[in-house]
């Protein structure tokens, strides 16, 4: 048995400050484990926000020593704790209490992205082969830490005009999705800001389910965007025979 | 005086987990206002922790499977309690429940010609799970919240409820508190539903997240509905064990349905001399056998692992009991000898990852420790077995709150189609009650503020206990005094500590403001956790016998005269709870025929999937 020293942000919409808690750990304790401890043994008000304490429903985000990441599944013994270790909220929404932060935002935003919209009499045949990069997006857990990483939406809060990597993954997914015959592409274009991502990969870095978020999800959208608004060629054969969902799709059309 | 905000609705689902999220979508589609109440945020209800999948019988892997064969492995499973009318709608409607699901978006693991995937589990005698990887809890969640959203729902995040609301004998509403400002709220509804989930909560080692307090049987039983066979809770076989800060969390069954045997310290896969009498001659005898099965051999007999999770579970205690387990008091649950490490990764990745991350484990190399962890309640709030309707009008239970389908014992994956199937059927039910219920339904304003009243009195007794401190003795005392093993001395000691912690979990203390405050939210479920393991306790005592999830070690056998019963738990009116033994509902002659059939064959070939 050792202990640790946590900096714990202690505060509200108002400000706050970052409040030392010295605490006795075991062997194999994650950051959350010493969260609960300060909250059962000397602060039993310390908002955090948590649900599974298994990495599955993406509850727990925050920042450990400035590094975005799920609070249940950073083991103690795979940071310093030499030093004080600090824990804040995840910085890009407002704190609602200590760590816990109010992130209606991307409940709201997630209603731009049309729903799911199979072609009438879909015959619901779909090969593994083609439904695997849409199952990689659909291990999003929503715990927002690609959110929260994001420049676009953490340095310039640019919240009207962009959706954020989460939800341009939840669109990939609809769009991707081989039986969803749905056009998303105006969205991304307009309200969903998809030009903003100017792809530094930041929101990969620190995603716990290890989706390949911009080289998977946004650079393929954001190709498809290019296709429909940008490229000349297929601008003039699509006002010559109308538009369609997938570009590669009216390209073989013109073949 | 405490002001507070009014919502009104038709209906009122509490709980947005797969049954609450399924009840509103229901009851949207029928027309009515509906309102639903989430402790958490929408999407992270304990379903995202559900993993194997989701039984029914589709017979897209094995066209022999059908309706009928998935009623009899439920019911014998179940230690045939189960409440028959309720394992036929189950099982019936199950498969068009899931295809709805892919319908909505979900996008399951598919077969070599195209179509949904099913995988074996544990006392199912098909491949019969579908699923996603083992993350199927999360597709399920994700893609109900998807639709919910696109049909229209109205959530409230972040909201506890604190009480149901009656007038004259019937459920009206609820009073709840927002979480995040402390403000209280009150829903007047003509129907509520409890979508409220399991208790795994009242244990101290449990698979289940902290939301399973078990709200909903207590505010049902304090209004009056009947309880059904609470002594029936499910220890899951297989939790971690190691480090302890992780004790409990699952690993899924589907590590045994890929292939993963159970070894004890000697290297002995001891679940071969752990079959019991009622399944003898359906698994396999040899590990010859049990290898030619995993090699897809038709002929051969499944692996004794699959058996149902109470026999594996007691089987891995006794291991450990005997002196044959793991070094951290478990078992050896081993993959990596069984299957490539692609494979695993692929089929098994969460597991993978946890394991990796949580254990410092890498499961393509090396067997996991495992032990029980409590995981399921089989009992629940009694219901009507086609409307889920309780005994109080206005109230209606679906999902793990209700009881009756499961009997003694769920089988593995009949957790995620029992919440879409009753989800719905509830909340149908009470958008149709709630149209036929005039306007005059009043919110009594006395019941309303006397409730405030003592939701707050913990920020106002300077005196009182710590309320985790509370949490973890009750946690702890009903481990020990209440768990897998019972016996009648300790579960009558577990009923005098429980009258002395109701007690005092009326006497907390509590600091700071009411925004998002832990200790208060951990002062106000102590309250019901209490009332709600009186429940267990006193359902334990009343069944002599070991059947299912419960196990008496002074009644190691089941008996034939409880094989006949079922318990139900009442409120009298001064607040006492007592055990009334009921005969099971009677089951009809053809059905008792599918459910006794001893050849698989009677039933898989007479009619088509």
């Amino acid at each position: 048995m050792s202990t640790v020293t946590f900096k714990v942000f202690r505060g509200d919409q108002n400000g706050g400050e970052l409040q030392d808690y010295t605490v006795e750990v075991q062997e194999g304790m994650v950051v959350l484990d010493v969260i609960h401890k300060i909250q059962a043994e000397q602060a039993p008000d310390l908002a955090v926000r948590w649900n599974c304490k298994a990495g599955k429903c993406g509850s727990c985000g925050a920042e450990v020593n400035g590094k975005p990441t799920l609070m249940c599944m950073t083991r103690l013994d795979t940071i310093d704790t030499s030093k004080p270790v600090t824990v804040r909220p995840m910085k890009t929404f407002p704190v609602i209490r200590d760590l816990a932060t109010d992130v209606k935002w991307n409940y709201e935003a997630n209603k731009k992205i049309k729903p799911f919209a199979p072609a009438p009499n879909t015959n619901w045949v779909m090969f593994q082969e083609d439904v695997d990069r849409v199952q990689e997006f659909r291990k999003c857990i929503e715990c927002f830490l690609c959110q929260n990483t994001c420049h676009v939406l953490r340095e310039h809060g640019e919240k009207t005009g962009f959706i954020g990597p989460r939800l341009l993954v939840r669109t990939a997914s609809l769009e991707m999705h081989p039986l969803d015959v749905e056009n998303r592409l105006d969205m991304l274009k307009n309200e969903g800001g998809i030009g903003y991502c100017n792809i530094t990969k930041c929101c990969t870095e620190v995603c716990p389910e290890h989706i390949h978020i911009t080289d998977n999800a946004i650079i393929p959208l954001k190709e498809r965007v290019v296709d429909e608004y940008y490229d000349p060629v297929l601008r003039f054969f699509r006002r010559l025979f109308g538009s369609k969902k997938r570009p590669e799709l009216s390209q073989a059309a013109d073949d | 005086m405490e002001s507070y905000k009014t919502y009104d609705y038709d209906v009122l689902v509490i709980g947005a987990g797969g049954a609450g999220l399924r009840a509103a979508i229901a009851a949207i589609e029928k027309g009515a206002r509906v309102g639903v109440v989430t402790k958490s945020l929408l999407g992270k209800a304990h379903t995202v922790m559900a993993e194997g999948g989701m039984a029914a019988a589709m017979g897209n892997v094995r066209q022999e499977d059908n309706w009928k064969v998935h009623f009899r492995d439920t019911l014998k499973g179940g230690g045939m309690l189960n409440n028959w009318k309720m394992v036929q709608n189950y099982t019936k409607e199950a498969p068009d429940r899931v295809r709805e699901l892919e319908q909505w978006g979900a996008v399951f693991d598919r077969t070599p010609d195209g179509r949904i995937n099913q995988r074996n589990f544990g006392g199912h005698s098909y491949p019969r799970l579908a699923h996603v990887g083992d993350r199927t809890g999360l597709e399920l969640i994700r893609t109900l919240q998807d639709h919910a959203v696109k049909v229209g729902i109205n959530a409230h995040m972040e909201t506890t409820i604190y009480r149901l609301l009656t007038d004259a004998g019937r459920v009206v509403g609820a009073l709840g508190f927002n979480r995040q400002t402390g403000e209280f709220l009150v829903f007047r509804a003509k129907a509520v539903v409890l979508a409220t989930g399991g208790l795994g909560r009242i244990y101290q080692i449990t698979s289940n997240s902290w939301e399973c307090t078990g709200d909903g049987f207590s505010l049902a039983s304090m209004v009056g509905a009947d309880l059904i066979d609470m002594e029936f809770i499910q220890f899951h076989p297989t939790g971690m064990v190691w480090p302890p800060s992780v004790m409990g969390i699952l690993v899924t069954e589907g590590v045994r349905g890929e292939g993963g045997v159970l070894k004890n310290s000697e290297g002995k896969r001891f679940m071969f001399d752990n079959v019991p009498e009622r399944y003898k001659g359906e698994f396999a005898e040899t590990e010859e056998e049990a290898e030619r099965w995993l090699q897809g051999d038709r002929n051969a007999r499944r692996p004794p692992e699959l058996l149902t999770r109470d026999v594996v579970a007691r089987a891995i205690r006794k291991e450990v009991n005997e002196g044959r387990g793991s070094p951290h008091g478990g078992a050896f649950l081993d993959i990596a000898s069984r299957r490539p490490a692609d494979y695993i990764k692929k089929k098994l990745p969460s597991m993978y990852h946890q394991f990796m991350k949580l254990g410092n484990l890498d499961i393509t190399k090396e067997p996991m420790e495992v032990g029980p962890t409590c995981h399921y309640v089989m009992g629940g709030v009694r219901v009507d077995p086609d409307t889920q309707a309780t005994n109080v009008p206005g109230l209606f239970a679906a999902g793990e709150v209700a009881g009756g389908l499961h009997g003694a014992n769920r089988l593995g994956g009949n957790s995620l189609s029992d919440l879409v199937v009753f989800g719905r059927r509830a909340g149908m039910a009470a958008a149709e009650y709630a149209a036929q219920q005039s306007g005059s339904y009043q919110v009594d304003e006395a019941q309303v503020r006397a409730y405030i009243t003592e939701a707050l009195q913990p920020f106002s007794n300077p005196q009182g206990e710590n309320p985790f401190a509370l949490m973890k003795e009750l946690r702890t005392t009903m481990q020990k005094n209440a768990g897998i093993m019972r016996e009648e001395g300790e579960l009558k000691t577990q009923l005098e500590i429980l009258e002395s912690l109701k007690k005092r979990a009326w006497n907390t203390s509590v600091s700071g403001g009411r925004a998002y405050n832990p200790g208060w939210h951990t002062a106000l479920d102590i309250r019901l956790m209490v009332e709600i393991s009186q429940a267990v306790v006193l359902a334990a005592l009343a069944r002599k016998e070991s059947r299912g999830g419960h196990a008496r070690l002074d009644y190691p056998d089941p008996d034939p005269t409880f094989a006949k019963l079922n318990h139900i738990i009442r409120r009298s009116s001064d607040g006492t709870l007592s055990v009334v033994a009921e005969p099971l509902p009677e089951m009809p002659e053809e059905l008792r025929k599918v459910a006794e059939a001893k050849d698989l064959k009677e039933i898989s070939e007479k009619v088509g999937a």
